[in-house]
């Protein structure tokens, strides 16, 4: 008997839960409120059905409970409401699936005035490579990575040379305009994921991976890395700075190019083999203590 | 009883007799046996021993998350180590051994009316390969570097890099070894279940006759054989990489200002091969739970299983569909973005037999003459939390939902409630139900109630609100979650509260251990069928069953597993192999 109450229990207090508890989503500051109704839509959906099923049980439990003399019905099958429950579920899901789909054509279609913007992880680490103004990224490849290039930008890509690099520091960008973010890993597997943008996605190395989206409110906003990256992972912490125009152009002012970056030592550097070590080795206690630090 | 008259539908299929083979010491009857159902206490002893350390792991990182700061030996590196390992033995090393090794190798033969599994031999070395991937898997907390921190995906590069513990050590060669040798420890045991139940079964029992017991086993098994190379060539890549430089999975890599000699591989293609694995192993996991506790609410209602044939179709359906749906794990994996919509069709296709599977559960409570015993309860439990874990894969499984929420607490605690409270509970009801059978003595009923409670209602009190965790953003496989400005001081309480609960239930698992010894010299004596069960195993002559469980002849099967209640018949259960027929014969052929 104390199931049965105990049933009905389990789904008031998940209701009661979800409405009153304090744990709930970040506000959002992205154009991606798509994915938020989404997730409302199926809530909606998924509550109720959880609803129904637990309290229909709670009833079947107080009221078949065996008692001295009863004796269950015997029925195999009941071909008309098999189809029926079968059909409706399809139903339901498909009310799900469709929302869902419409927004993920949206998620994956960048439009096409969205700004490029890259961002390199790195244990532990973020980076960020603006393209200047030709507004082409430079190519750039794991191989060109060296202490006085720590992005790969290829060194002797014309369209490379005026972009601005921000490393390990601070990213700013512009409110309302559209950004593609273009995502490179020089190491492990990272994922670049601020939960108020709510979008994210891994970055790989040996490819380039995307996603898009509008910053709609100016803030400060911490990227979390997503992806299990070795020990550090947890205090791999960013910033990104959502600004409004003219702050934002003040910062950019501020910042360095590849060509300003990396002139004084250029030629040191363009003629390095694969395979050659760039620093003293890895030394994982010691990078660890920076990020910290941090 | 009304008179009973000889059915003539029963196929003349003979059965060859087979010869056993006859212990003759204590340590072929106890150690190197080949009876199935010594293996399966075997198998189940080893699989809950294992399971115990990744529970004591578990303990260690709620309390590193719920109290943060407060424990200095639990540095990232042993964090990272600990979620590694219970992940692995959770998934791998207790719930599908002990599924398929315990419960299979028990239930099999004795359901489908047969006196052993058909490769006695094979069966064996089955067992004594999964313990050698167990203390392979176990010598890798006593090797240098100890175990592998690469999470239970091992990812690559990361596993098999500095930055990660065991990386470069020992830890991920073990973990690979373990894997790669459990692997071949179930194919042995694997091809015996599908042959056992292929070849194996008594005189009419006929497919359509199986208890769903033995289709979700059987299922999952044909899954496993299926689903377990993927995992085995991954295993043997990543192997190569470690040890020989290949670059199966590693591309060109600077780690720490140093370029390795790595180039060209994809470490995409790993988790294309892990989940081609992993998602099947999601069902290899829960279809046995499904046959079990169909069975379950069978019986302890006294009422047939609704829709029985619908219910055969929606294993097989689930299994089939279950291959085709794999990259719904990597819907931020940087893999091509349109794969997401045909992986979210899939993905929430899936959703349509499993949902038909809820509703026969229920439907079969629906009239029935409910017997609120312990494995009824758990039953109950296991739907409840199967239907909120089911739930909210709908919302991973529908692509752009899963954006904001993967790599979240959302996914760890969803994942939880569907393949790991839900699976378990089950496994306790069948515990509970089956001891009877293979000790001769019913558990102890107030213990089991006190284990019940604890354990169903402190379950979903650790992972309901910890999906709001994940909710509001903060991510899984954090060592640490200071700094982060997404946490409010109150997300911080509702992790301490977590770690309790976490601390409480597991206290209750030690009382379900206390009893499963207790009972075996101190419980009630059951007798052969206490439950008044129809299947063949609550019909053999000697209970525990000895060798060859069913004396000199073997069982003839008249009738499915489901004639509960059956009007006209004087008792509310007639067993498989009682013949005669009853008022209209209403069996689904």
């Amino acid at each position: 008997m104390a199931i049965a109450l105990v049933l009905v229990l389990v789904v008031v207090g998940s209701v009661l839960f979800h409405f009153l508890s304090p744990w709930w989503w970040t506000p959002i500051a992205s154009n991606w409120d798509y994915i938020d109704n989404t997730i409302i839509i199926t809530f909606w959906i998924t509550g109720v059905v959880f609803s129904a099923v637990v309290l229909f049980m709670a009833y079947c439990v107080f009221r078949f409970r065996h008692r001295e003399g009863n004796r269950a019905a015997y029925e195999p099958e009941n071909r008309r409401l098999e189809s029926w429950l079968t059909v409706v579920t399809a139903v339901g899901v498909t009310a799900l699936l469709v929302p869902g789909l419409f927004v993920w054509s949206r998620f994956v279609n960048v439009p096409s005035e969205a700004a490029d913007i890259e961002v390199v992880g790195q244990q532990w680490q973020w980076s960020f490579r603006l393209p200047g103004k030709d507004g082409k990224l430079g190519t750039s490849d794991t191989r060109d990575v060296t202490s006085d290039n720590p992005l790969g930008v290829a060194p002797k890509d014309p369209n490379g040379q005026d972009d601005v690099l921000v490393e390990a520091a601070d990213l700013h960008l512009p409110v309302g305009k559209p950004v593609k973010v273009l995502l490179r890993s020089i190491d492990v597997l990272h994922d670049f994921y601020i939960p108020e943008f709510r979008a994210k996605m891994d970055m790989i190395p040996g490819s380039v991976t995307y996603f898009w989206f509008t910053p709609t409110r100016t803030g400060t906003f911490q990227v979390l890395c997503a992806e299990l990256c070795g020990q550090g992972h947890p205090l791999m912490h960013g910033v990104v700075v959502v600004d409004t125009e003219q702050d934002y152009q003040a910062w950019l002012g501020q910042q360095q190019t590849f060509a300003q970056l990396s002139a004084p030592q250029q030629t040191g550097s363009a003629d390095r083999r694969p395979g050659e070590t760039t620093a003293s080795g890895p030394d994982i206690a010691a990078k660890l203590e920076t990020v910290e630090a941090r | 009883m009304v008179d009973v008259t000889p059915a003539d539908a029963v196929p003349p299929a003979e059965v060859g007799e087979v010869e056993l083979y006859h212990p003759h010491s204590w340590w072929t009857k106890y150690v190197f046996s080949q009876d199935a159902k010594v293996i399966a206490v075997q198998y189940s002893a080893t699989a809950t021993a294992i399971g115990l350390v990744a529970l004591v792991l578990s303990w260690l990182m709620r309390l590193q998350l719920g109290f943060p700061g407060t424990f200095d030996f639990i540095t990232p590196e042993a964090y990272y180590q600990f979620i590694t390992v219970h992940g692995m033995i959770m998934v791998i090393y207790l719930l599908t051994a002990l599924f398929l090794g315990g419960f299979g190798n028990y239930l099999i033969p004795l359901m489908v009316g047969a006196r052993d599994m058909v490769f006695p031999y094979v069966n064996m070395l089955s067992y004594w390969v999964y313990l050698l991937a167990v203390l392979v898997l176990v010598s890798s907390f006593f090797a240098p570097g100890g175990p592998t921190g690469a999470g239970w995906t091992l990812y690559p590069p990361q596993a098999i890099m500095t930055g990660t513990p065991g990386g470069q050590d020992w830890g991920i060669i073990l973990m690979l070894s373990s894997l790669i040798l459990f692997i071949i420890g179930f194919t042995m045991g694997g091809l015996n279940y599908v042959v056992t139940v292929l070849q194996g079964r008594t005189r009419g029992m006929t497919l359509m006759r199986l208890p769903l017991t033995v289709w979700g086993i059987f299922t999952a098994t044909v899954m496993a054989l299926l689903a377990f190379p993927a995992l085995f060539v991954a295993c043997v890549m990543m192997l190569l990489d470690r040890l020989l430089g290949t670059s199966f999975f590693m591309p060109a890599i600077v780690e720490m200002g140093e370029q390795l000699q790595h180039n060209g591989g994809s470490p995409i293609l790993f988790q294309h091969l892990f989940w081609f694995f992993g998602h099947p192993e999601v069902y290899i996991v829960a279809l046995p739970a499904f046959g079990i506790v169909s069975d379950l609410i069978s019986t302890h209602a006294r009422k047939n299983i609704f829709g029985y044939r619908m219910m055969v179709w929606a294993i097989i359906a689930i299994g089939a569909l279950s291959f085709v749906v794999w990259a719904h794990h990597m819907y931020v994996s940087g893999m091509n973005p349109y794969f997401g919509f045909f992986f979210a069709t899939t993905t929430l296709i899936i959703a349509v037999p499993t949902a038909i599977k809820v509703y026969n559960w229920v439907l079969t409570l629906w009239r029935g003459d409910i017997h609120l015993t312990i494995p009824m309860l758990f039953a109950l439990a296991f739907i409840v939390t199967f239907v909120n874990g089911g739930l909210t894969g709908l919302f991973l499984g529908n692509v752009v939902v899963d954006v904001p929420l993967s790599d979240t607490m959302f996914v760890v605690a969803h994942f939880h409630m569907v393949m790991g409270v839900a699976p378990i509970l089950v496994i306790f009801g069948a515990i509970y139900h089956w001891y009877p059978k293979v000790s001769g003595r019913m558990l102890d009923e107030t213990l089991g109630r006190f284990h019940f409670w604890v354990t169903f209602l402190g379950a979903y009190l650790i992972f309901f609100p910890m999906h709001y965790l994940g909710l509001m953003g903060v991510p899984r496989r954090y060592a640490e979650l200071t700094d982060m400005t997404i946490m409010t001081e109150s997300a911080h309480h509702l992790n301490s509260f977590i770690s309790i609960m976490a601390f409480i239930v597991g206290f209750a698992q030690m009382v379900f251990l206390f009893n499963l010894i207790w009972s075996i010299r101190h419980g009630r004596e059951a007798g052969g069928n206490p439950w008044r069960a129809t299947t063949l195993e609550w019909q053999t002559p000697e209970t525990p069953p000895a060798h060859g469980n069913f004396g000199k002849e073997l069982p003839i099967v008249y009738r499915w597993a489901y004639d509960y209640s059956v009007p006209g018949a004087k008792q509310d259960f007639i067993p498989q192999n009682v013949p005669g027929t009853f008022g209209p014969s209403r069996e689904p052929t």
